[in-house]
Formats: structure tokens, sequence, C-alpha cells
């Protein structure tokens, strides 16, 4: 953990020194916005990091929708993306595994590292780099096979397994892993969308980390939950920071103080500030996130 | 803030995810190109069927829009014409006009002996060439007596033949023109008596057991009319339908059925709507046979489900907002509709309705059913003469062997086609002008 | 004549809606609010008391009149002619309308049909007459009564909404009366003609030969009326037509919805679709002159025997018309899949391919098949391809090289031309409609029923 080493530095000072370093085109026409203090406030960097993120822009048309975002994301934490709806949040998140190549209007500049691959440099092919850094989607959105074609899909995909036994081992572990076992192991010819909500996402989640990925970015994964549900999930992704790095997007501030680390305060495409889960939800330093955590927006 | 990690289960694979996916890379890239190529091929394949069978229709009846004729000499001869001298106009209308056009081509070539010679001679122009010469004398009596540089019709064989549509070189025994006609015509040619000219005769006549005197006049008219009556039926009646389905009727089995049946309608065979036809409008009600109102009965019952479902779709289109705004003034049920929702949803029932009217004119085989596919030489002029329509002379006309009516075919498909387009056409920019966003 | 009629008619209304509606405003003392309703319904009103009732009678007379003046033309026959059998009789009664019609009649008519075609004339020209008086008269006593009744107190409005609401019902079963006229038309003559041909030689015999059964006194004149090789020869270009379309038609709208740029699609999915637009009958004059003779040729290069009207031919030219038809509905269903499917798969790291291959055809595939059922649904009842290119033999055979002939071409074979209404030929006819009408209804309502599951699983 980082907390002993929170600095705050302004953003200009920040940009000026990252973007020399990573050789980030600058927009010329960045808006002009009415916060005259808006810059990231805290330490953005860590001593291990996994991700590292650099003048983040992202576009849809015309529409800027992520400004200028600078964000390491460190080995083996979990890191909880807050902020009010519309902020930009689920954007910047897939730009983590380059989901926004599916959307045709989408434009992203900038520099997003993944260990030492540049993630948008012309040489890093999709595919590895989605197989690398999985995904759980707001909504369960299991595929309409069985619970077992499910989870050996990305296995199938990538040629992961050499045999039906391996597969079989594979599945089985990813659905151990993902808590879902006890609860499916009689059923695995069903549908997975025969499964309640919370099942269904937990299957997605046994479905991402069936590829074993190293990242796993997670959009709202509780939003269409029942409580017990979303506690069961909470618990696994705790379990799961041992092996993999999670990003997770959430709208509850007390999902992101239970589960995560480090947290990052979004607001209208900046990134308003970002520290240790405990000091952003008890000592917040910039007024926007003090104004949302206390429940004044949002 | 956080528990202990539990950190019992072992990462699954012991290798690296990134060399396993970089090893399946190569053939997972291979597939995906393959995969695309499919699909670009089959998209190709459908586009090229389509520019494939544009250019053939196109290339084998362009012709057909040109007619030839040939320069002969014709003596209006009175002692043929008018032997009592009297201007009698009832004999000037039964002489012999045949004469006139024979000796006028035995003057153009004065060696032609022997009656099988002079048949093949006379064969250059249209049996219609009389009659034109006829028509000509009624209009102008003056002429007779006088001598005329006329342009006949020449006949299909010779029309096909100056067109470079059959092959000289080969053996006269295997093709239709002979030798000597050959001669002919080249001889004419080379003296500039042989012309093409607009063919005014495929739009203004009908049809003819000739090609060269045939003509699409008689189908586009009873097109027209049974068209008329598919309208003029299909169109009340389905907005009717629309209307009473989507704004007035109760939500219950019987007007489930009703959409399960229009749904189920669209799809009957058009063929089906044809048996339909012959056993009830024209076994059971008596209605002629080949009439056009009869072709137009069926086909609006045809139509109806097409209508009925675009009326509905541009119905639904109409915001419930503007209903309560009507309702809220104190309008009628049927003031509301009528006032306010019906003239807004109007353009997108016309569109719907003029896609179904094309899809009218080119249907053919109910049509087959009830009669109108008899050979029909005169031109329509009401809902119950016998009449045949534009698509059933297409497929009258592709049934017989003449180059000249092969031509013609294409030429009658090119002019079924131009009125589609145009339809859809006209569809395509009522929806535009018309078209609301909410 | 009695377009005429109808016009006049139609005036008269417009005519009675200006008096009704001055009249209101008479009534009223020009005080509108003092009137029931505003003053356009009482013309309403008046020019529906004017139109409907003549314009009923006029249906129900028009109708009626041919059939009146035959009766009383027959009784006027010369009784040897009136005890001639029925079918004989009727060909009387053809000739009859011919010299009516002025038509030219085949054979030169005796005195006595002269003297009926001149009755019938003068039949004619009365009932015509009569209907005019009639009509107008009624029409003029609708607006009188519309007339007479308006006062402001009249629910001038809520009697025309009655009538519109009238009409927009009797509109909308209009659709159940075809379907039952459908239903009981082709049931009625099957029943016939099952009463002269078993229903099981009909649908399991092997030997389809009508032709010989032109007149009843005729040599073995039974005829063969197995229905078989018709089936079987549906099929076959079905089959081929299928063949061509699902794989072209499922490959384009994959590569329109999930490949092409916004762009491409916008230009090539309406061309694509211009093949649906295109008359069947042009299909058949492309296949009949185009496809047949180069598959023949190309067949005779390779040394195989190919018939001129192939199934091969006629099936190919199906598949083309129905690759429009595959493709749209295809693309409706693809789109249906949601995009959180694709989502889900893309990032697990699957390519586009994969993610067709794996998740969207399996999640979209029973839509697929059931557009693919509409599709074989369209084939099997498609006529003018088949009539124009397919053979009349009927071959038992599945060598799409080979002439076969179908349903919907012997139906069209039987029909056409000239026969008396009753011969077991016709009404072949009508059993084998029956055969089609039934097997494209299970097709669509199973489509449908597949279909609209589909949609709802995804809503
Ligand atoms: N596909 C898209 N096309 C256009 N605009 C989008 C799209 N997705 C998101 N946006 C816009 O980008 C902004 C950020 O959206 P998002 O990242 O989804 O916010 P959130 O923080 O709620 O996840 C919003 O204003 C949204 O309207
Ligand atoms: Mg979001």
């Amino acid at each position: 953990m980082n907390t002993s080493t929170i600095a705050i530095e302004t953003k200009a000072a920040l940009d000026g020194a990252l973007n020399a370093a990573a050789g980030v085109r600058k927009e010329s026409s960045v808006e002009v916005t009415d916060y005259s203090n808006r810059q990231t406030v805290g330490r953005i960097t860590v001593d291990n990091p996994k991700m590292v993120c650099r003048g983040v822009n992202v576009y849809y048309g015309e529409k800027h929708a992520l400004k200028n975002v600078g964000l390491d994301i460190g080995a083996n934490e979990v890191i909880a993306f807050i902020g009010p709806s519309g902020c930009g949040k689920s954007t910047f998140l897939r730009c983590l595994n380059r989901m926004n190549d599916t959307i045709a209007t989408c434009r992203v500049t900038g520099q997003i590292k993944l260990d030492a691959d540049d993630i948008y440099d012309k040489s890093i092919d999709v595919v590895q780099l989605r197989a690398r850094v999985g995904m759980v989607f707001q909504k369960p959105n299991p595929f309409p096979k069985s619970i077992y074609e499910n989870v050996a899909y990305g296995p199938r995909i990538h040629g992961m397994v050499n045999n039906k036994a391996e597969l079989d081992e594979l599945v089985y572990a990813s659905l151990e892993r993902a808590g879902l076992l006890k609860e499916v192991e009689k059923r695995l010819d069903e549908p997975g969308t025969s499964l309640s909500g919370g099942q269904q996402q937990r299957l997605c989640i046994a479905r991402a980390i069936a590829v074993n990925p190293e990242v796993i970015l997670m959009d709202e994964p509780c939003s269409a939950l029942d409580p017990i549900a979303t506690a069961k999930i909470e618990e696994l992704i705790d379990e799961l920071r041992e092996n993999y790095t999670i990003v997770i997007v959430t709208h509850s501030m007390q999902q992101a103080a239970r589960v995560s680390q480090r947290t990052a305060y979004f607001h209208l495409g900046d990134l308003i500030e970002v520290g240790d889960t405990d000091q952003i939800f008890t000592n917040p330093r910039h007024k926007l996130t003090e104004d949302y955590i206390t429940g004044r927006f949002g | 803030m956080n528990k202990p990690n539990s950190a019992t289960v072992p990462a699954t694979s012991g290798r690296d995810i990134k060399t396993i996916v970089n090893a399946s890379l190569p053939r997972r890239h291979a597939a995906e190109r393959r995969f695309r190529w499919y699909g670009l091929i089959a998209i190709s394949l459908g586009l090229a069927f389509v520019v494939l069978m544009f250019a053939n229709i196109i290339g084998k009846g362009y012709s057909a829009f040109w007619q030839t004729y040939v320069q002969v000499p014709i003596s209006f001869d009175a002692a043929v014409l008018d032997p009592q001298g009297n201007r009698d106009a009832k004999a000037i209308e039964g002489a012999d006009y045949g004469a006139l056009v024979r000796a006028g081509l035995r003057a153009v070539f004065p060696n032609v002996q022997g009656r099988g010679e002079l048949r093949t001679l006379y064969a250059l122009v249209s049996s219609d060439a009389p009659q034109e010469l006829r028509r000509t004398v009624m209009a102008n009596p003056a002429l007779i007596g006088a001598t005329q540089e006329v342009w006949l019709l020449a006949s299909a064989t010779v029309d096909t033949f100056v067109k470079g549509n059959i092959d000289r070189t080969l053996d006269e025994t295997e093709r239709p023109i002979k030798d000597n006609q050959v001669a002919w015509i080249d001889k004419l040619a080379a003296a500039g008596k042989v012309e093409q000219r607009f063919n005014t005769l495929l739009f203004g006549s009908g049809d003819s057991r000739e090609p060269e005197q045939a003509g699409i006049r008689g189908a586009l008219m009873g097109s027209f009319y049974t068209l008329l009556v598919t309208f003029l039926l299909s169109f009340p009646i389905g907005v009717a339908t629309a209307v009473y389905l989507e704004e007035f009727a109760p939500k219950n089995r019987w007007t489930d059925l009703i959409e399960v049946n229009i749904n189920n309608l669209a799809a009957v065979p058009s063929i089906v709507f044809g048996l339909l036809g012959l056993a009830v409008f024209i076994n059971f009600f008596g209605l002629p046979r080949s009439a056009p109102l009869v072709g137009g009965l069926v086909l609006s019952l045809m139509t109806l489900p097409v209508i009925i479902i675009a009326g509905r779709a541009a119905l639904t289109s109409v915001p419930p907002s503007i209903r309560e705004a009507a309702l809220g003034m104190g309008a009628s049920k049927l003031q509301m509709v009528g006032h306010h929702v019906l003239p807004l949803a109007l353009p997108g029932m016309l569109t719907g309705s003029i896609i179904g009217m094309a899809r009218a004119l080119g249907e053919s085989a109910p049509l087959l059913m009830i009669g109108m596919v008899a050979f029909i030489v005169d031109v329509p002029r009401g809902f119950m003469d016998p009449a045949t329509v534009l698509p059933v002379q297409i497929y009258l006309w592709a049934d017989l062997p003449e180059r000249a009516f092969v031509e013609r075919t294409s030429a009658a498909i090119m002019v079924l086609l131009g009125f589609m387009i145009l339809m859809n056409g006209l569809a395509i920019v009522l929806r535009k002008r018309f078209e609301r966003r909410w | 004549m009695l377009s005429y009629l109808l016009l006049t008619l139609v005036l008269l209304s417009i005519g009675g809606y200006y008096l009704g509606r001055n009249r209101a405003f008479a009534v009223a003392n020009g005080h509108i609010r003092n009137l029931h309703s505003l003053p356009s319904f009482y013309g309403s009103y008046t020019a529906l008391w004017c139109g409907l009732p003549a314009l009923i009678v006029f249906a129900v007379w028009a109708t009626l009149q041919p059939g009146v003046i035959i009766d009383l033309v027959v009784a006027g026959l010369p009784p040897e002619l009136r005890e001639l059998p029925p079918d004989r009789l009727n060909l009387v009664i053809n000739d009859l309308k011919n010299l009516v019609s002025g038509n030219i009649v085949s054979s030169t008519p005796n005195p006595a049909i002269l003297e009926a075609a001149n009755r019938y004339r003068n039949l004619q020209t009365i009932g015509n007459a009569s209907l005019w008086v009639v009509v107008m008269a009624l029409a003029i006593a609708g607006i009188a009564y519309g007339w007479r009744t308006i006062s402001p107190t009249l629910r001038a409005r809520n009697r025309v909404e009655q009538v519109v609401n009238l009409f927009l019902i009797v509109s909308s079963t209009i659709a159940i009366f075809t379907t039952v006229g459908i239903v009981l038309s082709v049931l009625f003559e099957s029943i016939l003609f099952f009463g002269k041909i078993p229903i099981t030689e009909f649908l399991f015999g092997l030997q389809w030969s009508p032709q010989t059964a032109i007149r009843a006194d005729q040599v073995g004149s039974s005829g063969a009326f197995g229905a078989v090789p018709l089936f079987t020869g549906t099929l076959l270009i079905s089959g081929i037509a299928m063949l061509v379309a699902v794989p072209v038609g499922l490959m384009s709208a994959l590569f329109l919805s999930e490949y092409a740029t916004p762009k491409f699609r916008a230009t090539a999915k309406p061309a694509l679709e211009v093949l649906a637009g295109i008359p069947t009958v042009v299909y058949g004059f492309f296949a009949a002159l185009t496809v047949a003779p180069v598959i023949r040729d190309l067949g005779t290069a390779l040394g195989l025997q190919v018939a001129s009207e192939s199934a091969l031919a006629a099936g190919l030219v199906m598949g083309i018309m129905i690759i429009p038809f595959v493709s749209s509905l295809s693309d409706d269903v693809i789109n249906a899949v949601p995009q959180s499917m694709r989502d889900g798969s893309y990032a697990l790291g699957a390519t586009k391919s994969e993610t067709i291959r794996r998740v969207l055809l399996p999640a979209a595939l029973p839509g697929i098949v059931g557009s693919i059922l509409l599709a074989v649904s369209r084939a099997i009842g498609e006529t003018m391809i088949v009539v124009m290119a397919a053979g009349l033999s009927a071959n038992l055979t599945a060598n799409p090289l080979a002439a076969v002939t179908t349903v919907t071409v012997q139906i069209v074979t039987l029909l056409t031309g000239d026969q008396e209404f009753d011969s077991p030929k016709t009404l072949a006819a009508f059993a084998l409609g029956l055969v089609l009408f039934t097997v494209t209804l299970i097709l669509n309502i199973i489509a449908l029923h597949v279909v609209r599951k589909y949609r709802e699983q995804y809503e």
C-alpha cells in the first residue's frame, strides 16, 4: 500500500513531466473548465505499476469524454473508480482493454502501458491484450450456452488446453475460484441464463478468470444485483486480489471502501483526485471529492 | 478495511497467457481473414447477380427501342385504289394495298422472277405495311395517282438482321434470312434506303403475332386499370383496418386472430390468391375472365396485408402525446384520429402503399389463374375489357422463340423495371420528405 | 355506363354534404353553439344518407343482374336448347355472352341463339336503365330525408361516427374473409376432386399424367394423379434454391452487420434488396433464356447429360431471388442479439469471426431457422420462375440436371387454357393448391412463432 507517500502536486507540473516522459501529443483545444482548482490531486504513480496511463483523452465524435487522464494501476491492487454517472469511468475502464475499439465514433489518444507494452501500439494485438486484461460488465452477460461452455469459451478460443481433461480441470478450477462450483456442479449442462443474477455475474467472473488474465476490469459488477449477491462478489474480489490486478468501477462508495485499496474520483471527464481509499473517504483533499462523498451530488 | 487474503487457490495455468495467445494468433488471424473473405464474396455474389441481370436484360433489350424501316417507291395507282374514280371512301378503304406494296418492291428489284423468289422479296416488309399505306391514303386521299418514296416497316427478320443479331456468315439453311434477302437488304442499305427509327409501335400498339408489330400498350393499359382497382380498394380498406386495429380495437382474441391472419396472409403464395380469384370471383360471382376488375380484386387482397402492416407501423410512430393532447381538448376519439393522428401517419401509409403497388405491378402468377394470360390484340378501354398486364405480357413473349420477341421481352422488362424504380423512388422521396423525428 | 352512375352518385353526395351543412346553419339561426354537432357533421350525415343506401342497392343489383338476365334468357330459349345437359348449356351461354360483348364466336351461331343474344341485350339495357332510376331515386330520397331530419338536437356527429366505426370494423374483417375464402375455395374443389380420385392415390401415387384425361369418354381416360413426383420436384428445386440463398444471404447479412463500414452498408444493403424488388417473371426470363442454356452448355462440355429445363437452372435463379429475403431477415435477427453478447466475447479476446461463429450464430440460431423456414415457404410457393424455367414432365428423380416439375407449375398448366371447370384436371389444381396452402401456412406459423419467441427472449 502506498499510504505513506501521498504527495500533492499540481496537475500542470505533473503533466509537463509525464507528457514529456511519455511523448504524448498535447491537445491544443482542451476545454476551459470553470473549476479553477480542477487538477488531479494526489499521487497518481505507484511503486509497482501494472498499468501506466498518461495523457489519456477520449472523444466520442465531437464529445470530449475523458480529459488528459494520468494514472498508475498497481500490481495486485484493487483500485476503485468512483464519480457521478456520465463522468467517464466506464470510458476510462474500456480504454484499458481497448473495448472502445468496438465503438465506431470513439477515438483515444495518449499512452497506456501494460507492463512494458504500449497497448495502443500497432504491434499489439487486441486479441492478446484482451486475453491479458479481462472484463466483467455491469449487466451479467452469459452467452446463450451451457454453464460449462461459458467458462470453456475463453480457453477454447485461445487454445489454452490440449484435451478435454485439461479443459475440465480448468473449468472446474475457474468455477471454484469464482465461488460458484458448489452451486452449479450438478447442472453444468444447463444454460448460463438459467442462473440467478448474482450467479450469472459470478459465472462471468469465472469466464474471465478461466483465461488467466493479468488484470480484471469490472464495470459496476454489482449494480444489477441484490445485497447478498453483492456481498458474495465483494468477497470474491477480495480473494482474487491475490493473483490479479483488479480495476472496479462502482457508484457505491461503501463498496469502494470495502473492496479497494486505492480510489480514483472522476468528474465530467477529469480525474479529480486519487489516493488511498481510507484517505479519500475520511479526508478528501478536493472540494469536488468532498461534495461527492458527502452526498451533495451524484 | 481488508480481510486477510485467503490465497488458497493456485493459478490455473502454469504457462503465461501472453505466450499461449501469441502461439495461437497466426492460425486465428488466418481464420479471421478467411471468414471475412467469405462474407465479402457472398455480398459480391449478390451484387454481381444484380449487375449481371440488369446488364443481361439491357444488353438484350435496348435495341428493341429502334425499329428498321425500308424505303420503297409506292405508286398510289388509281386503278387499284379507286377503280370507279368517284373517291368513295368505302371503296378506297377496301382496296388491295398489298398490291401497292408488292408493286413497289418489284419496282426496286425488277429482276426478281418466279413465285418463290418474289415471296421472299415481299417478306422483306412487315405484313402491317399495307395497313400503314391504307391509313396514309385514308388520311390524305389526294395521294391517289401520285408516286412517292414511302418508308415501310421492315419485317422482324430483316430488323433482326439489320441490328446485327443474325450472323451473315452462317449457311443459308441455318439462319432465318435467305441469301437473296441479304443481298437485297445490302443493296437497299447501300442506297441509303434502310433506316432505324424510334420504335413507336412498341408503345403504341397491342400484342401481335408478328414481332415487328407487337407492342406493350395493351399490357400497359391493362396494368393501369388493374392497379387502379387495386389501389382504390386496398388503400382505403387497408388504412381503415390499420386505424381500427391500432386505435380502436379492444385487445381480445378476435383482434389477435385478425392480426395473426394478416401476418399469415402476407406470406401466402401469390398463386393461391389466383385460385381464390378463380373460384370466388369468376366461378361464384360470374365476373368475366381476363378483366382488369377481377385482376384488381385479387391483387388488392394480396396488397392489403402490406398496406395494413405499413399503416400500423406509421400509426405507432405517432407519439401518444399527440393523442392525449387532442383528447384533452375534448375531441372525440374519431376526431382525434381523423384530425391529428391520421394526417401525421399518412405519408408513412402512402409510402407503404406505393411499395405494395409496385409489388402488385410486378405480380403475374395469380393473374394467370384468372385468364389475364390470353392473347389480346385490342387495347383495353375499361375495367371489364379482356386485358393482360405487363408482367404477363413478358411471360407470354418470353415463350416465343423469335429473336425479335426476345428483344421485345427484354424491352418490356426494362419498361416494367423502370416503372418499379419510379414507384420505389417516389416512396423513398416521400419518406425522406415527411420523415419526422419525435 | 355504370361508372358514370357511380360518378353521379359521388357528385350527388357532395351536393348532399353542402345542403346538409347549410341546413344546419339555417336551423341553428346563425348560432352554431345551438347545434349538437359541428355543421360539417350535418353535412356528412346528409351525404351518408344520400350515398350509402344507394351504393348498397347498386352493389347488390350489379352483382345479381347478370345472373338474373341469364336465367331469363335461358328460360326463353327453345326447349331443345334449354334441355341440354348443364355443361353443354354452359357452352351455349358462353357463346351468347361472347356474341353480346361483340367477340368472335367459334361457330356460326344459330338463329335461336342470335335471337337470345338480342333479348339479352335488351334485358341488359332495361336492367341498367332501371338501376339508374332506382339508384338516383334512392340518393335523392336520402338527401331529402337527411335534410328533413336535421334539427339542432340531432346527434349528427354520433350518427356519422357510428357509420365510420362500422366501416372500420368491416374493413378489418376483410383479412379474415380472405383467409376463409381461400380455405373454402380450395377445400371445396379439393373435396370434389377427392370424390373422383382417392386422396391416398393423390398423396402417395408415383404417377402424374393429368394430360391423358382431357375427355371423359377417352380410352384410359382416368389419368394419373399421383402427386409425389410434384412434391419431390418442388423439394428438389427449393432445396437447390436454399443451397444458394442460405449461405450467400447469411454471409452477406453477417458481413454487412459485423464487418462493413456504415458507408458500405448504407449502399450495399439497398443494392442487395433490389433483388427482392425485381418481379419474379424477370427472374423466370433470366433463368429460361440465360442461365439454363449456360448450364446446359457447361454440362455438355463436361460430358454430362443436362436437360434444357434442368432443376438446377430454376433452383439457382430462385436462390438468387431469395438471397435478399434470407439476408434481410437474418440481418434483423442478428441485430436483435444484444451488444452485450458481442462485448462479452470481445472482452475475452475473441476475434470477430470467433465471436460470430461461437456466440452470435448460436444465439441467433432460432431466429435464423425461423427466417430460413419463411424463405423455404417462399421458395415452395414461387411460381413464375419454375413455370418459365422448369419442365412439365413429372419425373421422380433427385438429379438436379434432369427436368422436374413442381406443384405451382402444375397448377398453372392445369388452369390456363380452356377447361371445363369440374373436370378432374382442373379440380386437381385446387387439390394441389390445398397442399401448397397448408404446407406454406404451417411453415409460416412455425416460423413466425419461432421468430417471435426469439425476439421476446432479447426484449
Ligand atoms: N458510445 C458512446 N457514444 C457517445 N457518447 C458516449 C458513448 N459512451 C459514453 N458516452 C458519453 O461519454 C460520457 C462518459 O460516459 P461513461 O464513461 O459511460 O460514464 P460513466 O462514468 O457513467 O460510466 C458520457 O457523457 C456519455 O454520454
Ligand atoms: Mg458506466
